[in-house]
This record gives C-alpha cells, structure tokens and sequence, in this order.
C-alpha cells in the first residue's frame, strides 16, 4: 500500500513536471535578458584562444567572442557564464541550448551546417602547417622528402599528410598517437622529423612546449585553410544577426581605425561611416534589437579586432601568430567587414 | 596381589624460548645467494637511474620565479604550482569568493573525521552527513543572504573532485542497499530489475557513462529543458558508484549466514527492522575492506570527469598548464595533482586497515 502511494506521487510529480516545461517560443535575446547574462561554449583551455587565467578570468580570442556579444545584449562584457565543452559536447551542447554561442576554434564545415546549427562569420583563419626544427633546412611541404610526421589519430590532419604525401610523392612515414600530449611529447623528444597540426596550435605548442621557440620553424602544408566560426543553433535569425553583426564590430572599428584608446576622440567625427558604426545616427542598433551605439560600447570596452587578435594569439601574447590571412583586407588578409548601414 | 597406588602427576613442560633471531651480517643479505646479490643490483640500478629525475624534481628545481620567463632552467618548474595553486585547487571560482570553496573542504574533513569511528555510525550520522551537504551546496550556489550566485560551470579544483566524491558515494550506499536487498529478494520483479541494473551498469565502462550523460542525455530531453552537466555528470557517478557497492554488499549479505534472518523471522521480527538492526550492521561489518576499496576507486574515478568538461582537480590542472607564457610544465602540473590524489586515497586506506584491525579485536574477544 505505501509502495503504491510511492509510486502513484512519483507519476504525479512527473506529470507536474511535465506540464512545466517551458515554451520554447520565447527569442534566445528575451530568454538571454530574462536569464541575465549570456551563456557560452568554451574549450577546457586552448592557449590563446581560450583558457582561464591564473585567478580563473576566461581570456582568449574565442572568449572576446563572446564577450563582445555580451556587450551588445547587456553592455557589460562580464555579463557572461563560461562553459567549458570537449570536442565532442560542443555541438549538441549548442543543438540543445545548454549554450547560446559557440566560439570554440569551430571550423565551419558543410555536415556541420546540416546538423541544426548555424555559423555566423569567421573570427579566425586557420591551416594545417607542419613544425620542423630549423636545422633541417627545411622550409616547404615539397622538401620533406621521406620525413617521419609525428601525428594524431582520428583527426583531419591524418588525412592531409596521406594527401601531401602523394600529392608530391614525399613518401612520408607516420608515427601515430592517440592524443595530443603525447603527439607533442613525441615531436619534441626526437621521435619524428616533422609535427602536423593546425598552425594557430603549431604556435601554440612551439610557445609553450619548444625549450627554445626560435630552434623551430612552421609552415603550411597545403593551401586549403580552414574559418573558425562561432556558430549558433538554428531556428533564431534575430539571434544570429547579433552575434554576427558583433563580430564585424570588431572588424569595423579596426577598419575605421577606432581602438579602446581613441573612441572618444571620434564622437564629433564628420564621416557618416564612423558617425553610423558609434550609433550617432539613430535606427542601426535598434533593427536589430540592441541599443544604437552597442558598436561603440564592444570597442570601448574590448577594444577592436586588430587590438583584441594582438593581446590574444598576436604579437603581445606569448603565442606570437602573424596576422597573415586574419589581417584586415586593406592589408591583404582575408577579414572584410560587412557595411554597417 | 598387592594392590599398587599409581598418582598421576602432570607437570607441564615449560615452554621453549623462541629460536634466537638469525642476525645475518649485512653483506650476506645483500649478496648472500645469486638471487639477492641480482635483486641488490638490480635496485641499486634502478636507484640510479632515477637520480636524475630526483636531480630534476630537487637540486635543478626553480622554486621561486618573478617571472614566468625565470623558469627556464634545467629542473622542474615549482614556482608554476605556486602561482597557479589557486586556479588548480579552487578552479574558476571567483577569487573573491573563494573562502566558501576552502569553507567546504573544511566541513568535509570534519565531517569525515567526526564520522571516523563505527561507534558513532547510525541513522543521526546520516542525518548529519544530509545536513551537511546540504550546507555545502548552498555554500557553493551561494545567490542568498547577500552571497553572489556561482554557477556550478564556474565551479572546479579540489572542492568538485571532493563534492562528487562524497556525493557519488552518499547518494550511491542508499541504492546499493536498495540493490543488494533487491538482488537476494524472493520477488521476481525486484530480483530481476536489480541484477538487470547491476549488470548492464558494470557491463559499461564508466568513460561510456559519462560520455552518455554529457552528450547523449540533453538530447534527449525534450526541448528548452537542461540539466546541469554537473549534475548529469553526479547522476553517472552515482550510479556507476551504486552497482559496484550493490555487489560488494551481496557478498557481505551472502557471507551472513541464513540462520540470522530465519532467527529474526522466528521471532516474529517484521522484515525491514530485521533488515535495519539485524542483517545489514552485520552484512556491513563484514565487508569494510572492499568498500573502502570502492571508495578509493571512485574518488580517482572522479578524475575521469575532465573528458567531459568539467574543472575538477585534474580538468583545472590541464588547464592551468596550458598557460603559454610558462614553460610547458605538464609534468610538475600532473605530478602535483597525482600528489594531491594520492594524500586523499592514502588517507582512506589508513583509515580502512585501522578499521579492520578494530573489527578483528572484536570478533575475537
């Protein structure tokens, strides 16, 4: 009899339970206002890219991201909770709303776009690059005739080198690992010639792991490259607007040469571009529903893309990766800010 | 016949003083036979070989570092774990939040220091232990009174390897006992859900479980609806935790003798007091070894919860060590967090044989 009482309250509760599942008709931008702060997918620590820092401060490219995004919803760029996904959670992390952004060194890929997720605009171009030491004399994929590349198994990089092998008919030996660690480990304790993996990681590795950095040299090894893209899930078009027209905030402002530094120095601009982008012209922001100068408050408070790319992964970080193709396309990098009219 | 009077008199042999002890002079020990001067040898190599890891983790070691660039010497890189104690012990807890992360550790040593003796062990222990996860969740969560909200993605280090031990286990004795009852029952129902349950949860490595509840669980919930990935990641522990202890708790039930129950039966005992005061205090008793032996495998398991991305211990070591501007100091990273680890398991195991030789003084006299 108490058995039944048991179990007829626990039909109960879950049919209670039930009936308070919430209606998913709400925009992610009222839910996110309502909730108070924006959620994000972070790595578990990607130096440069995202990583606690010693007093547990979430920095990195990725995370500025985000932070920018915060910025435009409730200017303030601490107004955000990191989660920290493997490689495996992220998506269905996003897919299910457990994380309203993805900034985790995403590569926008076509299967990856059919699973119920949208991708925004790059904030970080990448390729495969090989790491040799310098004294090989070695500068270019064709050169490393019969090398042995110290590799990890089950990632796309395994197949570059079986293409670059034949492609060039290099004969190249792997020496497969099943993790990272140990792949680096390898490389750098002697065991291959040659280390392959994304080049923003390659700089990485050699920043941290290389007893001297300037011993070793990276470069590319084929040219197809690779956008890293913060995603959103689909379904929400307002949503994916803000967090696409937030990122090319940040590429706007460096176009227009306003930093964190200098912004106040443009609010009596005459140029109708700079006088649009601050929000001094009224009805920009507010399409979108943000604020008119939430452009302005991403700069002031991050800073823009050039400056945020320089304390991150750039040259007054410890990682040193050349802007290259993620410099602006007025320096012959691949960044093109869209018009903000 | 002359009748004869015999007396019997015993006189008990004294005695005999043990053997005198064999004092081999050193040498002889050593090399006294083939085998001992090749095992002689064999350490005394081994003792040399890892001099220069001694070298490295002592003489060569940088303790103290202005700079991170400061640490590019020979030897290991100390100063990294002392300027990123915080981060690997606490997490991403705010730092000025961070006397309720130490808060709970304390409560949680006192809580199992009080609970060390078996002669306190009873339904008000369970109560107190209740309370006292209760109090340290709260602490965590904070979001009252004036305590900012901390979010459970925010929390890491010591506190949630701690917390997810503790919890796993607590949440896990309850339905072990369910299980193990349930296994050795008469009802079918009952007997067959629970060797169904403990057999598919032990079938499945506990990574799979994990890997389940991180991924595999939100989407199948229906949409808008999220459990905490700490939470999933408990519930996965927990269970993993209950099927393990399940069957350490059969063999002690089994090891128990019918004759305890037919006894309690026969004296018109009702089930579940005889259960309550009877079988299981003596099913328990009998099997203190192998569950602390579980304890210690699932406070190390808790590590495993790293691959599903959450900052316990070892999750924010990885992390800390990522930090580029040190010089890769992966080794001192795991080898301070395997320190870590190993005073707690240490502990548990001290605290098991002292157990056990109280339980064997009783049971001999």
């Amino acid at each position: 009899m108490k058995l039944r009482t048991v179990l007829l309250s626990c039909v109960a509760a879950v049919g209670l339970a039930a009936t308070a599942i919430p209606a998913s008709a709400k925009s992610l931008l009222e839910t996110a206002r309502e909730r108070g702060n924006l959620i994000c997918g972070s790595s578990q620590g990607t130096p440069g890219f995202g990583a606690p820092d010693s007093n547990g401060y979430w920095r990195g490219l990725d995370i500025d991201i985000c932070r920018a995004v915060a910025v435009a919803v409730f200017g303030d760029k601490d107004k955000v909770q990191f989660v920290p996904l493997t490689g495996q959670q992220r998506i269905p992390a996003l897919q299910t709303g457990e994380v309203d952004v993805l900034p985790r060194t995403f590569t926008w890929t076509l299967s990856r776009s059919a699973s119920g997720i949208d991708f925004t605009t790059p904030n970080f171009y990448d390729y495969t690059g090989f790491m040799v030491k310098k004294d090989l004399g070695v500068t270019k994929a064709e050169d490393l005739k019969g090398a042995s590349v110290c590799v990890q198994t089950g990632s796309t990089t395994e197949i570059v080198v079986e293409d670059v092998s034949r492609q060039y008919d290099l004969g190249l030996k792997t020496v497969v690992f099943d993790n990272t660690q140990g792949t680096r480990q390898a490389f750098f304790s002697g065991r291959c010639d040659a280390l392959i993996t994304d080049a923003s990681a390659l700089a990485s590795v050699r920043a941290t792991m290389a007893k001297n950095p300037d011993d070793y040299i990276i470069f590319p090894a084929t040219k197809y490259m690779e956008a890293l893209t913060p995603a959103v899930r689909s379904g929400d078009d307002q949503w994916r607007k803000i967090v696409f027209w937030s990122i090319e905030a940040l590429e706007e402002g460096e176009l227009l040469g306003i930093t964190s530094q200098n912004i106040d120095s443009f609010k009596d601009s005459k140029d109708p571009a700079v006088r649009r982008f601050l929000g001094l012209e009224p009805g920009l922001g507010t399409s979108l529903g943000l604020s008119d100068d939430f452009a302005a408050n991403i700069i002031r408070q991050l800073g823009n893309y050039g400056q945020i790319f320089d304390r991150t992964v750039g040259k007054d970080s410890p990682l040193k990766i050349e802007r290259g193709p993620n410099a602006l396309y007025s320096a012959g990098g691949l960044m093109f800010p869209m018009a903000f009219e | 016949m002359t009748s004869m009077t015999f007396a019997v008199v015993s006189r008990p042999i004294p005695p005999r003083a043990p053997p005198p002890k064999l004092r081999r002079p050193l040498w002889r020990l050593l090399f006294g036979d083939a085998l001992s001067a090749a095992i002689t040898l064999g350490t005394i190599a081994l003792i040399a070989m890892l001099l220069p890891a001694l070298k490295w983790a002592t003489v060569d070691a940088t303790w103290h570092a202005a700079t991170p660039s400061a640490c590019q010497g020979a030897g290991a890189c100390w100063a990294f774990i002392g300027a990123k104690l915080r981060l690997i012990l606490f997490g991403l807890y705010p730092p000025t939040q961070q006397w309720r992360p130490i808060l709970v550790i304390a409560i949680t040593l006192l809580m199992v220091l009080a609970s060390l003796s078996p002669r306190v062990w009873g339904g008000r222990l369970a109560l107190l232990w209740g309370g006292a996860i209760l109090v340290m969740l709260t602490l965590m969560y904070g979001g009252f009174a004036g305590l900012a909200f901390v979010p459970t993605s925010k929390w890491g280090g010591m506190p949630v390897t701690l917390l997810l031990s503790v919890l796993s286990l607590a949440f896990a004795f309850p339905l072990s006992i369910a299980l193990a009852l349930g296994r050795q029952s008469d009802l079918p129902v009952a007997r067959g859900l629970s060797i169904l349950f403990i057999e598919i949860v032990r079938g499945i490595p506990l990574v799979a479980m994990l890997f389940v509840a991180a991924i595999l669980l939100p989407l199948f919930l229906p949409a808008g609806w999220t459990i905490d990935k700490l939470g999933r990641t408990l519930a996965a522990l927990t269970i993993f935790a209950a099927a393990y202890l399940a069957e350490v708790l059969r063999g002690g039930l089994q090891g128990l003798g019918a004759g305890q129950a037919e006894a309690a039966q026969a004296l018109g005992i009702p089930y579940w007091r005889m259960i309550w005061r009877i079988i299981l205090p003596q099913a328990i008793q009998k099997v203190i070894p192998p569950l602390t032996n579980t304890a210690v495998v699932m406070v190390k398991d808790t590590a495993l919860v790293m691959i599903v991305g959450v900052f316990d211990m070892l999750g924010a070591g990885r992390a800390a060590a990522t930090d580029p501007a040190w010089p890769a100091p992966y080794t001192e990273t795991y080898m301070f967090v395997a320190t870590m680890y190993f005073s707690i398991c240490f502990g548990i195991t001290i605290y098991a044989q002292w157990l056990e030789r109280g339980v064997r003084k009783r049971s001999h006299g």
